[in-house]
C-alpha cells in the first residue's frame, strides 16, 4: 500500500479547532445547550459577502474548512475532492420542502433546491478552486466519512492522485434535532455535555462538524500523521465479532493490541450503545490509553472525522489532552492510534493512524 | 490491479417495465413510459407528464412479499426489486461464498415519505408519524436492500445528484480491482417526489409534453423514477465459478465541470474530461465506440453542452448516439444504473436504441441522434454518460467479451 499522510487540516466544530494551533487549550462548555453547534468563523476571509449570502451554513462551513486545510498544506488545487456527509444540506432541503407545503407548490425560490443536493459542498469547493478532478460524495449514515477515506486510499493505490482533499461534514438544524429527539436519539434530561458519560441514561447529545484533511503521498516532517488503514463493518451480531474485527484489522496491519498507544472510542453517553466500548476498555484495551471525543463535538454521522482530527493532533504533538482521557495511564510515546466508532450499532468502523 | 471486472447480472424497474425483459420489449415497440401520474399527489397532476413506475407502493410491497403494514419508502421498494432481479439474473444463490458488497446511490433518498411527514410536522413539531421520516437519509434504502439480500461485507451509498449511480458502478469496479471485494451489486434508485418535481419545475426545465432530447425544439426534461443495478464480478471468481458473462466494464471516468452549480459549461469541458478518462482507462480509441447512450435530458443546456463535448471527443468519427430518456424519463440518481442496464442490453441483443421524439436537427450541433431502432448490429463498445448538479460528470464504458 502507498503511504498516505495528513498534511493539512481544517476543522470547524463546537470547539476552537479551526485555527490549527494544536488541540485547543480552552474547552468550550455549553451548559444549557440541547445540542452542540459549531463555532462559525468570519467567512469573509475566504468567501465574498455576496456569495456568502446565497450559501447555507453547511456549505460555508465546508468551504471555509476546506480552504483552511489547503492553506495549511500549501496546496492550491488537490487532484481529487472526496467528502462524506450523512444528511447533506439539511437546511436548504428543509427550506425548500417547507416552501412547497406552505405555498402549495406555487411561486417557489429555486435556490434552496439547487443547493440541497448532497454533493453541493464538494461541488462548491471544486467551483471555488476551479478543480476539474475526481469529485465524489458519500452519504451513508456512519459509513459516510469512512467510505470517502477508503476511496481516497484506493485513489493513491491506483496512482490516480498525489493530493486529495477529504472531508466529513454534517450540520444540525432545529428541525432535525426535534425529529431525532422524538426518535429517542438524545437525552431528555438537562445535561452538561462535558459530563456526557456520567449520566448512564438513554440518548446522547447531538452535534455537528466540518473537518477537512489534505492527504498526500509525500513524506514530510511537518505532516501530522500517516493514515494506515480503514475498515467498515455492518451490523455485527455480537461483541465477540466486534473484538475479532478489531484484532484481525490490527493483524492485517502487522500490529497487536499491545502496540496500540491510544484507542479513541466513539463513546456517546447512550447506555444502549456504549456497552461495547466499556467492554473493550475492560478487556482488550485494559492496558491501553483510551480516549473519547463526542462530549466535545456531539454525535453525528461523520463524527469519526473529529476523531481523526484528534488522533492526528495527538501524533503530531505527542500529547493527549486531559479532557479526552477516558482512563489514567502513563504518558508514553504515541505511535499507533486506533479509532473505533459505531453509529447506533449499525455502522461500525476502524481507523488506524500512525506517526508520520 | 490487472483484474478485469465483468457484468454477470442486471436488474431494472422503470416506467417502461419491471424487468429487463419488459424493458427490452418496450424498447423494441418504441413504447415510451411518459404519461400523467397515477400515484403522485401534486397540483401538477394533470399538467406535467412523468416516467412513473406503474405500480402503487402496496403493489410493490406485494411483489416483495413485504407486509403492507410496514412503512417502507418507495425508493427502498424500487431498489429492492431491481437489486433482487440483478442477483437472480447473475444466478447468485449463496451471497457469502464471495466477498460481496452493495454500492447504491440516490439523490433524494426517502423523500417520498419525508414530504408526508413534513406536512404535519411544520404545523406542529410534535406531529407527523415518525415511521415516515426514519427512511429519509440516503443510506436507508441501501441498508434495506443489503438486509434483504444478506450483504454484509461492504455497503455504502453515493449521492452526487444525477451521476450518483454511475459513480456507484465506478466505485464498485474499483473495489474489485483493488482486491477489496470479489463481487459488487452496484447501481441506484430514486422515486418521483414533490420535492424534485417542484425543484425542476421552479427551474423551468420540465417539458409539459414528452421530452425531445437533442431536438432543436426541445423544452426540458420529464422526471422519471426507477432503479437499475448490475452485478460486477472479478475475473478470479468468474473463472472459479465458470459463469456466464454479459459484458465487461472496461472503462470509467469522473470529472468536475467546475463551471456552475446547475448549468453545464457551454463546451462541455467536464464531460470531455470524463469521456477521455474512460476511453483511456478502457484503452480504446474514440472510433472504437459503437454507441453512446447519452445523458441527453432534453434541457436546452444539457443537450447542447453534451453534444459539443461529443463533437470534441469524437471529432469526425461520431458513433451512433441516442438518449433513452424519452422512454424512461430522467430518473435522477437512478439514471446511471438504469442506463448501465440498457447499455448491457444493447451489447447482448445487438441493438442500438432510438432517440424517441427527435424531429429537428439542432442548429448548434453537427451531430444527429439515432431515430429508429437498429437491429442485428454488432455492438462492441458502449459509452454511457451521466451528468449531475454541481458539474459532476461520469462516463462508463461497457464492452463485449
Amino acid at each position: 500500500m502507498t503511504d498516505i499522510y495528513i498534511k493539512g487540516i481544517g476543522n470547524i466544530s463546537p470547539q476552537k479547532t479551526i485555527d490549527n494551533s494544536g488541540f485547543p487549550d480552552e474547552v468550550m462548555e455549553y451548559p444549557d445547550a440541547e445540542y452542540l453547534k459549531c463555532i462559525e468563523p468570519v467567512y469573509k476571509k475566504y468567501i465574498e459577502p455576496m456569495a456568502s449570502r446565497r450559501m447555507s451554513r453547511v456549505v460555508k462551513m465546508g468551504l471555509y474548512s476546506a480552504k483552511t486545510c489547503l492553506d495549511e498544506a500549501d496546496i492550491e488545487k488537490p487532484d481529487a475532492i472526496i467528502t462524506g456527509t450523512g444528511l447533506g444540506c439539511v437546511e436548504d432541503t428543509e427550506k425548500f420542502l417547507t416552501s412547497i407545503i406552505q405555498n402549495e407548490e406555487k411561486l417557489l425560490n429555486p435556490t434552496p433546491f439547487i443547493q440541497s443536493t448532497h454533493n453541493t459542498i464538494s461541488a462548491q469547493i471544486s467551483l471555488f478552486l476551479k478543480c476539474h478532478g475526481y469529485n465524489y460524495t458519500y452519504a451513508h449514515r456512519g459509513f459516510s466519512f469512512e467510505s470517502a477515506l477508503l476511496d481516497s486510499i484506493l485513489m493513491f493505490n491506483e496512482k490516480s492522485a498525489n493530493t486529495i482533499l477529504l472531508g466529513g461534514v454534517d450540520e444540525i438544524t432545529e428541525n432535525t434535532y426535534q425529529i431525532t429527539k422524538r426518535l429517542g436519539h438524545w437525552k431528555r434530561e438537562n445535561i452538561n455535555h462535558l459530563k456526557l458519560l456520567e449520566y448512564k441514561t438513554k440518548g446522547s447529545i447531538a452535534g455537528e462538524g466540518s473537518a477537512f484533511f489534505l492527504l498526500t503521498n509525500q513524506p514530510d516532517k511537518a505532516n501530522y500523521a500517516k493514515i494506515s488503514s480503514v475498515h467498515a463493518f455492518y451490523k455485527p451480531e455480537n461483541s465477540g465479532i466486534i473484538k475479532n474485527e478489531i484484532i484481525s484489522f490490527l493483524s492485517k496491519n502487522n500490529l497487536r493490541v499491545e502496540d496500540i498507544d491510544v484507542a479513541i472510542l466513539g463513546l456517546n453517553g447512550d447506555k444502549n450503545f456504549d456497552e461495547i466500548y466499556y467492554k473493550l476498555t475492560e478487556e482488550i484495551f485494559k492496558n491501553t490509553v483510551c480516549a473519547y471525543f463526542k462530549h466535545l463535538c456531539g454525535e453525528y454521522h461523520t463524527a469519526s472525522s473529529f476523531a481523526m482530527y484528534t488522533a492526528a493532533n495527538i501524533l503530531k504533538n505527542q500529547f493527549v489532552p486531559d479532557v479526552i482521557k477516558f482512563n489514567n495511564k502513563p504518558q508514553r510515546q504515541y505511535k499507533n492510534i486506533l479509532i473505533y466508532n459505531h453509529y447506533r450499532n449499525i455502522n461500525h468502523s476502524l481507523l488506524l493512524l500512525q506517526n508520520a | 490491479m490487472s483484474d478485469r471486472v465483468f457484468v454477470t447480472g442486471i436488474g431494472i424497474i422503470s416506467a417502461i417495465g419491471n424487468s429487463s425483459d419488459e424493458v427490452l420489449n418496450s424498447i423494441n415497440l418504441k413504447k415510451s413510459g411518459i404519461k400523467l401520474s397515477s400515484y403522485l399527489d401534486t397540483v401538477y397532476k394533470n399538467e406535467i407528464p412523468f416516467g412513473e413506475v406503474k405500480f402503487s407502493n402496496k403493489e410493490l410491497s406485494e411483489k416483495l412479499k413485504i407486509n403492507s403494514g410496514q412503512i417502507i419508502t418507495r425508493t427502498a421498494l424500487l431498489g429492492m426489486l431491481a437489486a433482487k432481479e440483478a442477483i437472480n439474473h447473475a444466478q447468485i444463490k449463496n451471497i457469502s461464498e464471495a466477498r460481496t458488497g452493495l454500492i447504491s446511490a440516490t439523490s433524494v433518498g426517502g423523500m417520498d415519505r419525508s414530504e408526508i411527514f413534513y406536512e404535519e410536522f411544520i404545523a406542529d413539531n410534535k406531529k407527523g408519524r415518525l415511521r415516515n421520516i426514519i427512511g429519509h437519509d440516503c443510506g436507508d434504502s441501501t441498508e434495506k436492500i443489503a438486509d434483504m439480500l444478506g450483504i454484509k461485507d461492504f455497503i455504502t451509498t453515493i449521492s452526487t445528484a444525477c451521476s450518483s449511480s454511475a459513480n456507484a458502478i465506478m466505485f464498485g469496479a474499483r473495489l474489485i480491482k483493488n482486491n477489496m471485494l470479489d463481487r459488487v451489486i452496484a447501481g441506484g434508485v430514486d422515486s418521483i417526489t414533490k420535492f424534485t418535481l417542484n425543484g425542476f419545475n421552479t427551474l423551468m426545465i420540465l417539458d409539459r409534453q414528452n421530452c425531445r432530447p437533442f431536438d432543436e425544439k426541445r423544452n426540458g426534461l420529464n422526471l422519471g423514477e426507477g432503479a437499475g443495478f448490475i452485478v460486477l464480478e472479478s475475473e478470479r471468481i468468474i473463472n472459479k465459478n465458470k459463469k456466464e458473462i454479459l459484458c465487461e466494464l472496461k472503462g470509467y471516468g469522473n470529472a468536475s465541470d467546475a463551471y456552475h452549480q446547475t448549468a453545464s459549461s457551454p463546451d462541455g469541458f467536464g464531460a470531455c474530461i470524463a469521456m477521455r478518462k474512460a476511453l483511456e482507462a478502457a484503452n480504446l480509441k474514440p472510433e472504437e465506440i459503437d454507441y453512446i447512450n447519452a445523458h441527453g435530458t432534453g434541457t436546452p443546456n444539457n443537450d447542447l453542452s453534451e453534444g459539443k463535448a461529443i463533437e470534441n471527443v469524437f471529432e469526425s468519427k461520431i458513433p451512433y448516439f441516442s438518449s433513452t430518456k424519452a422512454y424512461t424519463g430522467h430518473t435522477l440518481g437512478a439514471s446511471g444504473g438504469i442506463e448501465a442496464v440498457l447499455s448491457v442490453l444493447a451489447i447482448k441483443n445487438n441493438l442500438i436504441f432510438p432517440n424517441l421524439n427527435f424531429e429537428n436537427q439542432m442548429k448548434d450541433l453537427k451531430i444527429t441522434p439515432v431515430k429508429e431502432l437498429i437491429k442485428n448490429i454488432e455492438v462492441k463498445n458502449v459509452l454511457s454518460n451521466s451528468f449531475g448538479f454541481g458539474g459532476n460528470n461520469t462516463t462508463l464504458i461497457f464492452s463485449k467479451i
